[in-house]
This record gives structure tokens, C-alpha cells and sequence, in this order.
């Protein structure tokens, strides 16, 4: 049930629906990619999704994308000559890539990372680079060196983060799909506040290579989307074993959309109750209770189950996070790349000074939480003690999925908040993560996915499948998709 | 928890090579110490004889054959040196 988009709305239209339209030669990429560049412009001084935008580059992976989509040289993929966005926190060979952060301003990779090696052979159409906030700390995009990103549903509102970019851009049919990075939820909470698809693959099935790491036993590379079956078919093109990141997993994988038509019937899918405690919004319960129905009558059977330690996750990520943070972010000391201190009389001083001027506050704070944590005399009660509380959050779901196909919870336990509500408060704007953190720490693939509408703003519904589950949480997606409207409502822009 | 104290700060931002201001610092110490104290509940946790959890995949370390692959190119790398001196890198003295 795919709705044919007008051409009035062309920018809102799915990859795959792009991609018949090129085949029907309807319409070249040449002419797609004009059309975003066109849109970037008159919207961004809105939305401030781009860092960086690399329309001459666009446009000659435009023109191969049309030769080969004419036949000429290799077979065509599914993101063959469609625009694409890449968060800034992707290496870019030759293109700035700052993770917005003052400290990397400048800064011009030598290599592509994997995912965006993958994408250039698969002839997608690389725009540019996708706001975040800095080194994807946070979950509003305010902590971007580059300003914040306006969520096109209402642009006084945050978009979510730290993928914001890469969901505004999403959502207002800047680009048709953005591929951002997710540590703790920083893919599917701002697919949720955007009202888009957004996934975290299982850890391990998308290189890390050229990923600004973060949390590296976190970090996950996914696609954002307009539609399940664009999100699987993107899932695809960037997924493999690559020997440049030795947690990448063996391939080969499966189609991602091999089961996006199989539907839930018989469908055994778990609530767990601790996702829906105090604090999630009214409106969001209700969406929420919705959905459950709809999967219902769909043919799943819903059971509530419990699983207590999510409480503790939390706590368990911004310890770990921070920790392995505080170790990788090290390695921006001044010298090699980015923000230098010349005036400096030592180096460690010039250290000092350039990771002073350079990071931004919550940057800061992440370090300094995770130093503390990992520093001699607190390293077991703090970072051990996660790590070991890790383990039983890991078993806990291991035992769910024993008794369950997939797990279904609200992605954000609020919609988009007003940009500077939850600035001053570092633990309140944590809270915001809560339903997206476990799946990080457990490796797990969740898939959000627009779940209905409270206060004219979108609410996102999150599929959380086991460890290599990543077909099952697509599948139960696409049928919810296909029985549902919310994914063909577009924001006013 | 005992809340931070102003040399806690300081010696954590000397390990992280972070110098913060006066204010800054304060500003860091009221909220670590509030996120810290969040993190109590963590000990009520009975994880006695759990191994940690590093990586969640079981998938170890996976070393590529060791063959010589082209390095980067010289240049590519040292043209994003905010101090360089020909083909190298020109970092402040570590001794004064």
C-alpha cells in the first residue's frame, strides 16, 4: 500500500518511489538532485539541518548515477542516483567533517570512512554533511558548535538528537535518506521527534571505520528514512565485514527486507511495563495504547512482560559512555588536526588550552564524568560495577527474547521538547533516552517508527528484535506501516 | 555520595587535559556531583561473581591478514596540522 506521491510533493516521495521514477525515466538524479538543493536552500535558513553542503559533488555523482541507471557499467542498487545526507561525525574524503565541534573546524579527512565508501559505490548522491550535536553527545541537537537544528514540525521545537540533521532533513524532504549514528538512542529519538523510520542495526553489521568514535562498544551506524522498505533496502547498501573495525561481524547478511511483507500474525511480542513509567506524556501513553491495538488486530499476540534492571540502564550508559569517551576523545590534544594553541609555553599546556577553546560544555562534562569514573580508586565501584551490570541487563533480555519475537515500547517518553527547556538540567535532558539506552547496551537491533500524533507533534513507536534480529523488528514494522497512516503525514514546510 | 570538592575537580580536569575556568569549574562540580549521585542506586545491584560486559556481540577481536595495504597520502594528513614545519608536525617543548 504505497501512496504515489505528486509531484508538488516530490521531496517527500520514498527512495524507492524515487527510484521508480528514474527507472520510468520520469525524472534523471540530475534533476532529483537539483530539486533538494533547491529545497536546502529556501529551507535551511529554518532548519540549519547541514553543516556542510556539497551541491558540485552531488551533481557529478548525479550525472554517473544517471549514466549507470541508463545501463552503462555496473548494475544499479537500490540508492543508485538518490540524495542521501551523512551526519558530520562520518569521515569525508576531501569534505570537512567536524562533528560539530569547534575543536575539529577545518578539519579535512584523508579517507572515507566505510558506510560512506559504501554509499559512493552504490551511486547514492551524497549532499552533504548532517548537524549533530557535538561528537553525538546529547539528544536535542543543542550542543552543536554550528547552532542548533529546528525540528520542521514546529521549528520552535529541537529536533531530537544527536541525529538531528539528519531527521530534520529527513522529515522536511531535504534529502530522502539520512544516515546518522546512534550510542544511546541518537538515530531513533530523533526519528521519533521528527516523525520518521529511524534504526539501530545490531552491533557489529555496519563498519565503525571513519565513524568519529564516541562510546565505541556503543556506537552503531543506521539509516533514517520515510519508509520501513527504504530503511531495509539502505540497510543493505551499508552493511558488511570490513577488516578495518575488528567488531565488525562476519558477513554475509541477510536481506534486511527479506520479511517486510510477512506481517505479524502469530507475532509474539512483549511490553515491557518499565517503559511506561511516570514521566511518559499522556499523550504519548495513549499513541502508544493505539499502536498495541492496531498490532492486535493485526494478528500479534501482546503480553506485558517485566524486565526490572531497565531501571538501572541509565545509570549503566553514562557510565560507560562517558568512559570510553573521556579515552577517545583524547586523541584531539591540538596537533594533528583541528583547533591549535600556538601561544602556549609547553605541550602539555597547548593541550590544554586547544581541548579548552575547542569542546563545549557537555563535551566537557562527558569527559569529566567518564575520567572520574575510570580514575584510580573509582574505577571498580563506577565502571566495573556497569560493565557488570551490563551483563545481567544483556541476560535479561536474552531470557525475554526466549518468550518473545520482539519487544514493543514508545521510542521518547515525550515529543519534541521547546528549544532551551532542558538546557540547564543535564540528568532531565538524560531522562529523555530512557527507552532507547537499553537496546545500546545490550547490542540489540530496535527500529523507530512514526506511532501517531499528541500536541500536532509526531510520537515514535520502537521495535526492539534480539541480538541478529534486525529482519524480525523490520518486519513487524513494515506491517504496522502498512495498517497505519502516520508515515504519509509530512510536516508544514 | 559526598559531593564533589573543588580539588576533585581539578585533579579529574588535569587528567583529562581540560583546563576550566573558576566558574566553569563550580558550575561542573554541583552538576558531576548530582549525576554522580544518581548513579548510587547502581550498588544495590547484587553483581557478586559477573564477568563485565566489554562487547556485546561474542564476536573477538578479528585481526585482517597482515598485508601491506598504500598509506595515506603525506600530505592529505599534514595539511590538517594547525602547526607543521615542512613534513612534520611542530609541537611545544615537553621539557621547559
Amino acid at each position: 500500500m504505497t501512496t504515489r506521491s505528486t509531484n508538488s510533493e516530490l521531496h517527500f516521495a520514498t527512495a524507492r518511489e524515487l527510484r521508480s521514477r528514474f527507472d520510468s525515466r520520469e525524472l534523471s538524479s540530475v534533476e532529483a538532485t537539483h530539486l533538494m538543493i533547491d529545497r536546502i536552500e529556501s529551507l535551511e535558513p529554518d532548519l540549519n539541518s547541514f553543516i556542510t553542503l556539497t551541491p558540485e559533488r552531488a551533481l557529478k555523482q548525479a550525472e554517473l548515477a544517471d549514466q549507470r541507471l541508463r545501463g552503462s557499467g555496473q548494475e544499479p542498487t537500490a540508492l543508485t542516483g538518490v540524495p542521501v545526507m551523512v551526519k558530520d561525525n562520518f569521515s569525508t574524503q576531501g569534505v570537512e567533517t567536524t562533528a560539530a565541534s569547534k575543536i575539529l573546524k577545518g578539519y579535512i579527512p584523508p579517507y572515507d570512512g566505510t558506510a560512506v565508501q559504501l554509499l559512493k559505490e552504490s551511486g547514492a548522491v551524497i549532499l552533504g554533511k548532517g548537524n549533530l550535536d557535538e561528537f553525538a553527545m546529547g539528544s536535542s541537537n543543542e550542543n552543536s558548535a554550528f547552532g542548533p537544528v529546528h525540528n520542521p514540525w514546529n521549528t520552535d521545537r529541537v529536533p531530537g538528537g544527536s541525529s538531528g540533521g539528519p531527521g530534520a532533513a529527513v522529515a522536511a524532504g531535504e534529502c530522502f535518506v539520512g544516515f546518522g549514528s546512534d550510542t544511546g538512542g541518537s538515530i531513533r529519538q530523533p526519528a521519533a521527534l521528527c516523525g520518521v523510520v529511524g534504526m539501530k542495526p545490531t552491533y557489529g553489521l555496519v563498519s565503525r571505520y571513519g565513524l568519529l568514535a564516541f562510546g565505541s562498544s556503543l556506537d552503531q551506524i543506521g539509516p533514517m528514512t520515510r519508509s520501513v522498505a527504504d530503511c531495509a533496502d539502505a540497510l543493505n547498501v551499508i552493511s558488511n565485514h570490513d577488516h578495518r573495525d575488528s567488531t565488525s561481524v562476519p558477513a554475509p547478511f541477510a536481506d534486511f527486507g527479506h520479511d517486510l511483507e510477512a506481517g505479524v500474525s502469530g507475532m509474539n511480542i512483549g511490553v515491557p511495563s518499565e517503559y511506561l513509567v511516570d514521566g511518559i506524556e499522556p499523550g504519548v501513553r495513549s499513541a502508544f495504547e493505539a499502536s498495541l491495538k492496531t498490532l492486535e488486530d493485526l494478528g500479534a499476540n501482546i503480553s506485558e512482560t517485566s524486565l526490572p534492571l531497565t531501571d538501572h540502564a541509565l545509570a549503566v550508559y553514562y557510565i560507560i559512555a562517558p568512559s570510553e569517551a573521556s579515552a577517545n576523545l583524547s586523541r584531539y590534544d591540538g596537533v594533528k588536526y583541528g583547533l591549535g594553541s600556538t601561544d602556549s609555553k609547553t605541550s602539555a599546556e597547548a593541550t590544554e588550552s586547544a581541548r579548552a577553546d575547542g569542546f563545549g560544555e557537555e563535551v566537557k562534562r562527558r569527559i569529566l564524568l567518564g575520567t572520574y569514573a575510570l580514575s584510580a580508586g573509582y574505577h571498580d565501584a563506577y565502571y566495573k560495577k556497569a560493565q557488570q551490570v551490563r551483563t545481567l541487563i544483556r541476560r535479561e533480555f536474552t531470557d525475554a527474547f526466549l518468550k518473545f519475537d520482539a519487544l514493543v515500547t514508545p521510542t521518547s517518553p515525550g515529543v519534541a521538547f521547546k528549544i532551551g527547556d532542558k538546557t540547564d538540567d543535564p540528568f532531565r535532558m538524560y531522562m529523555n533516552d530512557v527507552c532507547t539506552i537499553p537496546v545500546n547496551i545490550a547490542g540489540l537491533p530496535a527500529i523507530s517508527i512514526p506511532g501517531g500524533m499528541s500536541e500536532s507533534l509526531p510520537v515514535g513507536l520502537q521495535f526492539i528484535g534480539p541480538l541478529f534480529g534486525d529482519t524480525v523488528v523490520i518486519q513487524a514494522a513494515a506491517a504496522y506501516e502498512r495498517a497505519t497512516t502516520w508515515h504519509t503525514e509530512h510536516p508544514p514546510v | 555520595m559526598d559531593p564533589l570538592t573543588p580539588e576533585d575537580v581539578s585533579h579529574i580536569a588535569r587528567l583529562a587535559y581540560i583546563k576550566l575556568s573558576g566558574s566553569e569549574a563550580e558550575k561542573m562540580r554541583v552538576q558531576l556531583t548530582n549525576i554522580l549521585s544518581q548513579f548510587q542506586a547502581l550498588a544495590s545491584v547484587d553483581t557478586e561473581g559477573v564477568e563485565p560486559t566489554g562487547h556485546t556481540t561474542d564476536v573477538h577481536s578479528i585481526m585482517r591478514i597482515d598485508e601491506p595495504h598504500p598509506p595515506l597520502e603525506r600530505e592529505d594528513v599534514l595539511q590538517n596540522a594547525p602547526d607543521r614545519d615542512g613534513e612534520f608536525m611542530r609541537v611545544r617543548p615537553v621539557l621547559e
